[in-house]
């Protein structure tokens, strides 16, 4: 492992314009992923996590654009990459398996055919050759009668096969990162467990980062090895993922900790009401000032309704954006 | 529903007896075999007065198609339903169906689509009111002021639109709609899981109190077994089409006995623990063509022949109530209570 | 909101036609019928005739006046009960499903297949020439693309959470179809209704042209453009003014139709997530 870190993202800003107005959708972003590594983005709908793992992969369309700072790849500043320098990272080395499926193959082309494309278009493979590697990367993803399924089209899979076939499509060019944005939000929690581990051994094996969004923090603190709370548009907490369960450091994350029940915590100390965190999430146009949490927050103090905090970094490994934290 | 029948146990609020759901699909040309879906094969559930059972499978397991033939929306193929005291008929009078509407209510998953967008609240409780005979203007606003309190919003709201609303709101707003006519039971769909994270709690909450001061009974339908387990009495588990476990929620969390309901509980991602999730192998079979013999066979790591002759395994109850369709439940017990007190589940 | 221009030009022209069609006595400098005077016949555009006479020397402008009444009447009124035949059968159809279904896509599909031109020529045949028979006739035959798109909104409406939570609170079937499906399928009908009002200008035209509309000596801009046929080398005028009518009229229409397409589109409406 050499010292440059996979991926660096220094103080990221991403511009939502609105017809009249440009609003920071995502501010202050900063986070980097080693080689090989598994980082995790959490937050609820709308906090950027998402436009965050677009603007890494140069997807950002508009109203959405990158609005200021760095985003490293491999130690090469990308975020002003050409068009075609962007298609050749893209697949080549960073690649993405999306949240449903169906709408992210092509229904009227076999799944077969659109494994081999990525090994024609990114590898310089003949078709046969490229045929013959579709069967091999859908048995590498467990997918029985590999021979048979590549000619199967994709309305004539299961979810659980159709993310498989993502995810040998996007492993099939051997990339140093792969993005995972809600890969299993869509598939019920058995078949949820096949995929993650699917995912994990295969990155694991290749040496594949992994970038993985979702809302789920209990999945995404079993699967990655840190992870970053984001609300309202900014990361508010970085912490090695036991941590960040354990000993939750900033009031958001704490809330989110404290407000799912747990599997087992009812049989351990009973029904208690469940610790709700007031309010409702704010809409991109109306982020309060100050630290964005501050409405919801019981610690909140004059400071937090008027100047945004600075990350402090903690004695026990990662930071929080927090004046009250833990 | 027809007349009042003999109530075998007062206690229950409703029984489903040997429910079935069949759906004949296409494909009877030429001569090929007419295809039937078996949504639901014989299911048996009671709820009593009070209780929240919670009611637990995948896609497919027909946990929804259950739900709807309570509703009185979906014809069933065979068996009882018995609300009340009053059996549910789907081909009723009208006067029949506004009499179940009194009686089951539902919350549904996503606040957007089940809120009419040109309505306003207001519109949308006191509708139901109309609709069911009360006239005088004064009680009706008064039970629409009430509701809205119950549910945590101010009065003043009622005349917003849906789209004025962030969805935990629009889902308070569903709640109060179900809740209007004073039903007593509430079948509640995935309340949450359309929710942002840090919602969910606050709706939780919502629906175990007015469960308590409103003196209702719960149909919990869920896929996120932590909801289930927090907010459940009894729990139901379901898998293409059956019942497969149903017991006291501690029971079916703490030692679940069929390998499906175990294999569903480790699936669950531990978050204070970097380890590799328990895995099943393969997908949900396809429920137009089920396996031989028990439906989970092909997946279940216990699974010897027995498992896969005709006919599968029945539900059998064992006398502290805990019912369970599995051919070797007692052996996979007792392997099932050794590895849970070897890896210290917290 | 952002003003759009189809929306504020099509409905400037729709409203200038109206207020033409209802201020036409004020407006109009002679009566268009009783005015007849040959003194004064076939006069070019001039300041005194400001789009010149006919053959009987009728004032044409004070003519093309009045025949925004019969146009107008007819274009609204006909669509009006095409958009009411088309959404009870479109509606009921995709709400109930089933042999009703089926007996309403057959008789969409039959009145798609024949040109409704011709229908119309045949129930005009059947009443005989008027104003009402125009009105009858053009409102039977235009109204299946308001039936296939009432039966589809119906269609995928009828699926929706609060459909299903009125099913479930007792209402009944025409309760549910007027309170939950009709306010939610009502911008997209809008949109078609004011196309067809348009093609209904065009209809009343053209068989007004071929004799079958208002009767002489009242005049519509068809029955206008009917008579000045013959003169329409010595005589331009005659068809000129009428013809401009019906195509400002028929294009304000189509733009007032796009523009409430664009801002009845769910999918432009701004929507808080």
């Amino acid at each position: 492992m050499t010292g440059v870190p996979l991926v660096e993202v220094e103080d990221l800003r991403i511009d939502l314009d609105d017809g009249s107005r440009r609003v920071a959708a995502a501010e202050g972003i900063s986070f980097r992923i080693d080689r090989g590594e598994t980082f995790g983005l959490v937050g609820e709908s709308g906090c950027g996590k998402s436009i965050t793992a677009l603007a890494l992969i140069g997807l950002l369309r508009p109203p959405l654009s990158i609005g200021g700072g760095v985003i490293r790849f491999d130690g090469k500043e990308i975020q002003h990459l050409s068009a075609a320098g962007q298609r050749e990272l893209r697949g080549n080395r960073i690649a993405m398996i999306f949240q449903e499926p169906m709408t992210a193959l092509n229904p009227v082309s076999p799944v077969g055919r659109q494994i081999a494309e990525m090994f024609v278009l990114h590898k310089g493979k003949s078709w046969r050759e490229a045929n013959q590697l579709a069967v091999e990367s859908l048995a590498s993803v467990r997918v029985p009668a590999p021979e048979r399924r590549v000619n199967d089209y994709p309305h004539q899979l299961s979810g659980g096969m159709r993310q498989r076939v993502m995810i040998a499509i996007a492993l099939a060019c051997g990339p140093d990162l792969l993005i995972a944005d809600e890969p299993t939000t869509a598939l019920d929690v058995t078949v949820q467990a096949e995929i993650i581990e699917l995912m994990r051994n295969l990155c694991a094996e290749r040496g594949t980062a992994i970038l993985m969004i979702s809302h789920d923090l209990g999945l995404v603190a079993n699967v990655c090895r840190r992870v970053a709370v984001m609300y309202a548009g900014r990361i508010v907490e970085e912490r090695g993922s036991a941590d960040i369960f354990r000993a939750p450091s900033h009031p958001y994350t704490q809330g989110l900790v404290a407000s799912l029940p747990r599997l087992g915590s009812r049989a351990a100390l009973g029904r208690t009401r469940l610790k709700e965190i007031a309010g409702v999430v704010p809409a991109i146009t109306g982020f309060p000032d100050g630290c964005r949490f501050n409405p919801r927050c019981a610690q909140a103090t004059d400071i937090c309704r008027t100047v945004a905090p600075h990350t402090d970094v903690l004695e026990a490994g990662g930071f929080v954006r927090c004046y009250h934290h833990a | 529903m027809h007349e009042p029948q003999r109530k075998p146990d007062d206690d229950l609020i409703l029984r489903v007896e040997d429910l079935a759901v069949h759906f004949p699909l296409g494909g009877g040309l030429f001569g090929r075999e007419r295809r039937l879906l078996r949504a639901v094969d014989g299911v048996d559930l009671s709820l009593r007065r009070g209780e929240c059972l919670g009611l637990v499978g995948e896609s497919g397991s027909g946990k929804s198609t259950v739900a709807l033939s309570i509703l009185g929306l979906l014809k069933p193929t065979h068996g009882h339903i018995v609300v009340d005291g009053r059996e549910v008929a789907t081909d009723s009078q009208s006067a029949d169906r506004k009499a179940l509407a009194r009686t089951v209510q539902i919350v549904f998953q996503d606040p957007y689509a089940s809120l009419n967008p040109r309505q306003t609240v207001r519109r949308t409780l006191e509708d139901p009111l109309r609709v069911h005979g009360v006239a005088a203007k004064s009680e009706i606003e008064d039970r629409v002021a009430t509701m809205l309190k119950h549910v945590g919003l101010r009065p003043e709201q009622a005349d917003r639109y849906p789209h004025e609303f962030s969805g935990g709101q629009r889902q308070r707003i569903g709640i109060a709609r179900a809740l209007i006519l004073n039903p007593k039971i509430v079948i509640c769909d995935e309340p949450v899981s359309a929710l942002d994270v840090s919602i969910r709690a606050q709706i939780i909450n919502l629906l175990l109190e007015l469960k308590d001061t409103l003196g209702l009974s719960y149909i919990m339908i869920s896929h996120d077994l932590g909801v289930v387990e927090h907010m459940s009495d009894r729990v139901a588990v379901m898998y293409l089409g059956r019942i497969v476990e149903n017991g006291d929620w501690r029971e079916i969390f703490e030692r679940p006995a069929h390998p499906y309901t175990q294999a569903l509980i480790a699936a669950i991602p531990d978050p204070l623990r970097h380890a590799p999730l328990a895995t099943t192998g393969g997908d949900l079979p396809n429920p137009l063509n089920p396996p031989n013999g028990c439906a989970f066979s092909p997946r279940c790591r216990y699974a010897e022949a027995v498992c896969r002759s005709e006919p599968g395994p029945v539900l059998e109850t064992r006398p502290d109530g805990h019912a369970v369709r599995c051919w070797r439940s007692e052996e996979i017990a007792g392997q099932a209570a050794l590895a849970s007190s070897l890896s210290g589940h917290p | 909101m952002k003003l759009r221009a189809n929306l504020v030009i099509g409905g400037s022209l729709f409203a200038l036609a109206i207020i033409v069609g209802l201020l036409a006595p004020w407006l109009a400098h002679t009566d268009p019928v009783m005015d007849a005077n040959l003194m004064n016949a076939e006069e070019p555009p001039s300041w005194t005739w400001w789009f010149g006479t006919d053959g009987q020397g009728r004032d044409i402008y004070s003519r093309v006046l009045y025949g925004a009444r019969v146009s107008l009447t007819v274009g609204i009124v006909s669509q009006l009960i095409n958009s009411v035949i088309g959404v009870a059968l479109g509606l009921s159809a995709g709400y109930f499903g089933g042999w009703w279904d089926d007996v309403v896509n057959a008789l969409t599909n039959l009145m798609l297949a024949i040109p409704s031109l011709i229908f119309a020529l045949a129930i005009m045949a059947v009443l005989g020439p008027g104003l009402t028979s125009l009105l009858i006739a053009l409102g039977l035959t235009n109204w299946s693309f308001t039936c296939r798109l009432a039966r589809a909104s119906a269609l995928s409406l009828r699926n929706q959470g609060y459909v299903q939570a009125a099913t479930v609170l007792g209402y009944g079937d025409l309760r549910i179809m007027i309170t939950q499906l009709l306010p939610n399928m009502l911008g997209p009908i809008v949109v078609i209704g004011t196309l067809g009002m348009g093609s209904a200008v065009l209809s009343e035209a053209a068989l007004s042209f071929l004799g079958l509309g208002v009767r002489p000596p009242f005049p519509s801009w068809g029955s206008m453009l009917s008579e000045a046929r013959d003169q329409i080398t010595t005589a331009p005028w005659l068809s000129l003014f009428p013809g401009l009518a019906i195509f400002l009229t028929v294009l304000g229409l189509n733009l007032l139709g796009d523009g409430l397409r664009d801002i009845l589109d769910p999918h432009s409406r701004s929507r808080r997530t």
